[in-house]
């Protein structure tokens, strides 16, 4: 077989020491996306280093907002008492994405790490620049049905498949991360990159760094907010489109407003421009549909994605009238 | 009739082996010494390997052989030494046979090794040349060079009749449209697979995933030249087919090819991508033109199909059919062409053909509706047809009327506004819609075998499948019936070789072909019960026929006194019998063919619709099938329940993604090719309508696997209509299409 080592490391220093000896070394945690990708030969590691015995397991108040340990499992959180009540968006989010099983397996750290969906990226024996650079884009002039209209490139029009993600950028998360030189942490948005001229890089994670927690802000977004999933069934499906919306609504003004989708691009689709538009405004289906406006502005479609032009702002709209109680 | 079983609800006689995994699958069989096989797959859809280097994977270990078209042992030459009982007109694929290329993801190599993660690896390794030709997969952009095959297996066009044209044009209202659904895959849960175990004494006894262990065995035989003692085939569970086990596939060649070179044992699991590459419902471009006179009357139908099928084999199936099966109409013209693509020759999958043609023509009916102003049930009520006009015969039976009648009733379809986007619930655009369904219910040659043993039990075999249909069941339930024997003491085996022939399990024909087997051999050894008990002391059967006699409760009684009889097992004793044995062919009787035989649903849909997304809901589904008589009312409702699902799945989800840069379908895994979650699936209602008819087999029963999938499509098009007011002709039915 496709050989490979693996190890159990219960310390920490000891897996970062393990994957930094060679970038052919990959950590797994819940494995639910990089064991289909090993079977599919899309990711070939020499070394697993599995971390699932570091202690990343636990969710904790801090002095700012909420921690949630790498390894806590999807369904933890989602369930969790201190989530829900402080971060209903980001328990939405989560069990909108895959099955009941999965979530129970899949960890936020490999949440976030969850590689694309797009068809030519899991099938080897055809072109595409992410899992092969150089390679080409077959979905470019392919089949582009579930592809990017926001931050893609001639290289890859690839999305980013995550729900959790879409809420932890709108959420102002914050990835605290670990490696030779200590600890770090890296902004939600900064996280994940845009394709360009290499979209083999998802993230900007180091390739001897380590997912330690998230971070997540106390904010006044506890009570209006809704996570938004258009997909082509019920469940068990990745978004087509995806909408994280909070709102802070005091006397039908909004004070302050987050939003961001999912399934329209390479990264977590933050929409910093329409935050601002609703910020002070009274809350109306008219200054909601102003702001997917602004959203909007720079998409581009393909071959067939273009109902997505539609779906995006459609479901900015109805997730903003979740959010406010108007539906 | 009073019956102990049929008709009765039985739960599956093999449902506790099934739940609690003790039922064993082709790939779950095993033997000493087993070795693993690997497919490499083609990359591309068109030319030829110029060169192929296996000497990585050679190098490995563990790795015994690695077969391609160079080094493969010898094998038949003439085209029909590879033909099998489904063929379609044509030449059949022959794995491995030269360096040809003729459609993307073909068998290129077979790596056999030690473990099967080795010859996964393996194959990883082979390195492949191709001298790449310019290939053609796409239907719609080759639909001009469509022709009419030589040889049509099935799906003919049936004869116009009076003027199509002409009638046509004087018509008050009209349709005159074009439907369209792409390629869609069986994918049943078990994925095709074979082992091959090699005996000490150099038989191989095979496991294969199949809907006919005769048709793999045959088909093995001529190829490799075996025997019929060479090659035993067992299946004894399927799990799901819909249509992909009626042909051998590509597995069972290269497993029985790669155990017949090492003489060892083999075992191939295709993989899901690989479960893509082969038989597939063709994606078909239907035109219908519809024209009734004012008051609804059908005046002029034409029904006219452009299919897909590969470059090597004709296949065909039953699409422009139907409209003389439903609808009383003097001048029509039919027409069904094949376009040839570099694809894998496409495959008979659940009610082929007729969801195809029905999905077409019954929105054509829908949209006939619509122009008339008539109400859709009422449309088809006056223009029902007690005469099949593809054969000008009358119908075995047909209650296709109280179908309509006893599914509008439980729908509420009486309270429909026909307006369209006149009904809602909060926000979302509620639709109704129903279409009508017919579908073959033929009987086959089949035969059977019964062996009564002294302690009264009952084993009756024949070499049919069960694949999730309830044949193990319904067989039992015929058998403990005809020879009024506890369900316990009946025993049926089904799937090996060495027993009876049976038909293919397709066609909605098993158990009007095999059980027609089951009840002739069990009145057979009731015969023999009787002559037996004639002789015994105080007999008070030593006059009777086998007409004045029933089989309950274990025993033979005297109908006009049913307090008179023996038990079987006394019988047996007393005549110190061990075994009765018995064995027969049951063949259709000649008076079928003055008939038609069909069975028929009505069926009614509620879908809910949100335009901001084009997300549709399948609120409610009421179907009315009219069948014949039926035998197991548990397994017969699961059934229906699978067909609706799945038409589901065929009207709003399933497509398979041909890129024709690459000649390849792209969602080649179950997260992409989306068939229905338990979510998707809401209220389901099925009703049986009471339909008796002594003509269609000695059963009275039609066939159910389906009949259920075969209206549902065009009824959710049409409920969507009638939500949105408008009319999409291309399924699946998608958001983009809807928004």
């Amino acid at each position: 077989m496709n050989q490979f080592e693996y190890t159990r490391p219960t310390k920490q220093k000891a897996a970062l020491e393990q994957k930094a000896k060679s970038p052919a070394t990959k950590f797994i945690a819940g494995g639910t996306n990089l064991i289909d990708l090993m079977k599919h030969g899309v990711e070939n590691p020499q070394k697993l280093v599995d971390i699932n015995r570091l202690p990343l397991h636990k969710i904790e108040q801090t002095k700012t907002g909420l921690r949630i340990g790498a390894l806590v499992a999807n369904s933890t959180v989602a369930e969790d008492k201190q989530v829900l009540e402080k971060f209903p968006l980001l328990s939405q989010a989560l069990v909108s994405g895959a099955s009941a099983q999965l979530r129970h397996m899949a960890t936020v750290g490999g949440n976030i790490m969850q590689r694309t969906r797009c068809y030519y990226f899991y099938d080897t024996a055809l072109p595409c620049n992410k899992r092969e650079p150089g390679s080409g884009c077959g979905a470019l002039e392919g089949i582009n049905r579930i592809h990017a209209i926001f931050g893609f490139s001639d290289k890859c029009i690839a999305v980013h498949p995550s729900d959790m993600c879409v809420a932890l950028a709108a959420l102002d998360a914050k990835v605290l991360v670990t490696g030779p030189n200590g600890d770090r942490s890296i902004s939600f948005l900064d996280f994940h990159r845009l394709p360009g001229d290499q979209p083999e890089k998802d993230t900007n994670l180091g390739p001897d760094e380590l997912i330690l927690a998230v971070d997540i802000p106390a904010s006044p977004f506890t009570k209006n907010v809704h996570y938004l999933k258009v997909r082509e069934r019920a469940s068990y499906a990745f978004a087509l489109v995806s909408v994280a919306a909070a709102l802070d609504i005091e006397n039908n003004t909004i004070r302050n407003a987050r939003l961001a989708m999912g399934g329209v691009a390479h990264k977590p689709w933050r929409l910093l421009g329409a935050e601002k538009a609703l910020i002070g405004k009274q809350v109306s289906e008219e200054v909601f549909q102003q702001a997917a406006a602004v959203a909007m502005q720079g998409a581009k479609a393909f071959e067939h994605n273009e109902y997505k032009l539609k779906l995006a702002p459609n479901s900015i709209v109805q997730a903003l009238k979740n959010a406010a109680g108007m539906a | 009739m009073n019956t102990n079983y049929i008709g009765k609800g039985t739960s599956r006689v093999d449902g506790r082996e099934k739940v609690t995994g003790q039922a064993k699958y082709a790939a779950e069989f095993t033997a000493e010494g087993m070795t693993h096989a690997f497919v490499v797959s083609s990359r591309i859809a068109k030319g030829k390997i110029k060169s192929i280097d296996a000497s990585a994977a050679l190098e490995l270990e563990g790795v015994l052989d690695v077969f391609t078209h160079k080094n493969r042992p010898k094998l038949a030459w003439y085209d029909k030494s590879y033909q099998d009982e489904d063929s379609p007109p044509g030449s059949p694929f022959r794995p491995l046979y030269d360096s040809e290329i003729q459609f993307s993801m073909q068998p290129i190599a077979l790596v056999v090794a030690e473990t099967f993660e080795l010859a996964r690896y393996g194959a990883s390794l082979v390195q492949v040349e191709y001298e790449e030709e310019s290939h053609t997969t796409n239907l719609k952009a080759n639909r001009e060079k469509a022709y009419n095959p030589k040889k049509y297996k099935s799906g003919e066009p049936p004869k116009s009749r009076g003027n199509m044209e002409e009638a046509f044009a004087g018509a008050a209202a009209k349709v005159d449209q074009e439907y369209f659904h792409t390629s869609e895959h069986h994918n049943p849960m078990e994925m095709h697979a074979s082992t091959v175990v090699w005996e000490d004494d150099g038989t191989m006894t095979i496991y294969d995933k199949t809907q006919s262990v005769k048709n793999s065995q045959n088909y093995i035989k001529k190829i490799f030249d075996l025997s019929t003692k060479d090659a035993r085939v067992i299946s004894p569970f399927v799990g799901g087919a819909f249509g992909s086990g009626l042909r051998p596939q590509y597995q069972l060649f290269l497993a029985v090819m790669a155990a017949l070179a090492l003489e060892r044992s083999v075992k191939l699991v295709l993989t899901r991508q690989q479960m893509f590459s082969f038989g597939h419902r063709p994606a078909t471009i239907q035109h219908l033109q519809l024209g009734a006179s004012k008051d609804g009357n059908l005046l002029a139908a034409k029904h006219e199909a452009f299919a897909e099928t590969s470059r090597f084999e004709d296949y065909a199936e039953n699409v422009v059919v139907w409209q003389n099966t439903l609808y009383k109409c003097d001048n029509v013209a039919f027409d069904y062409k094949l376009v040839g693509l570099d694809v894998y020759t496409p495959l008979d999958m659940r009610a082929p053909g007729g969801v195809t043609g029905m999905y077409a023509l019954e929105s054509a009916m829908d949209e006939l509706a619509v122009a008339a102003g008539i109400d859709p049930v009422e449309l088809r009520l006056k223009n029902y047809t007690e005469k099949d006009q593809n054969e000008d015969a009358p119908f075995t039976s047909k209650e296709l009327k109280e179908c309509y009648r006893q599914a509008a009733e439980k729908f509420g379809w009486e309270k429909r506004n026909p307006e369209p986007r006149s009904m809602r619930d909060g926000h979302k655009l509620v639709g109704w819609g129903m279409a009508s369904a017919a579908w073959e219910a033929t009987q086959q040659e089949a035969s059977a075998k019964a062996q009564l043993t002294a302690d009264g039990k009952l084993i009756v075999s024949s070499a049919t499948a069960d694949i999730g249909t309830g044949t193990y069941t319904v067989m039992t339930q015929l058998a403990a019936e005809t020879l009024g024997l506890p369900l316990e003491d009946v025993t049926f085996k089904l799937g090996d070789s060495t027993l009876p022939y049976a038909p293919l399990e397709g066609g909605s024909w098993t158990v009007s072909s095999v059980g027609s087997a089951v009840k002739k051999v069990c009145d057979a050894i009731g015969e023999r019960l009787l002559k037996f008990s004639r002789k015994l002391p105080g007999s008070p059967f030593a006059l009777a026929g086998l007409e004045e006699v029933k089989f309950e409760n274990g025993m033979m009684k005297l109908k006009s006194d049913p307090s008179k009889g023996f038990y079987i097992k006394d019988i047996m004793q007393q005549r110190e019998l061990d075994v009765i044995e018995e064995e027969v062919t049951s063949k259709p009787a000649s008076e079928q063919k003055n008939y038609a035989p069909y069975a028929h649903a009505a069926v009614f849909v509620e879908v809910k619709v949100d335009e901001d997304f084009g997300t549709i809901t399948v609120s409610r589904v009421v179907s009315g099938v009219a069948a014949g008589r039926v035998i197991n009312t548990k397994t017969s409702r699961s059934q229906i329940l699978g067909g609706i699902v799945w038409g589901i799945g065929m009207a709003l989800e399933e497509e398979s993604f041909m890129d024709n840069t690459f000649g390849r379908f792209m969602n080649h895994n179950l997260a992409e090719y989306h068939v229905p979650v338990n979510a998707d699936v809401h209220d389901i209602e099925v009703i049986f309508v009471e339909e008796h008819d002594e003509i269609v087999n000695p059963i009275g029963a039609k066939g159910l696997g389906e009949i259920g999938i075969v209206g549902v499509a065009a009824a959710i098009a049409n409920a969507v209509y009638h939500a949105t007011g408008k009319r999409v002709r291309d399924l699946p039915i998608t958001l983009d299409k809807v928004m």
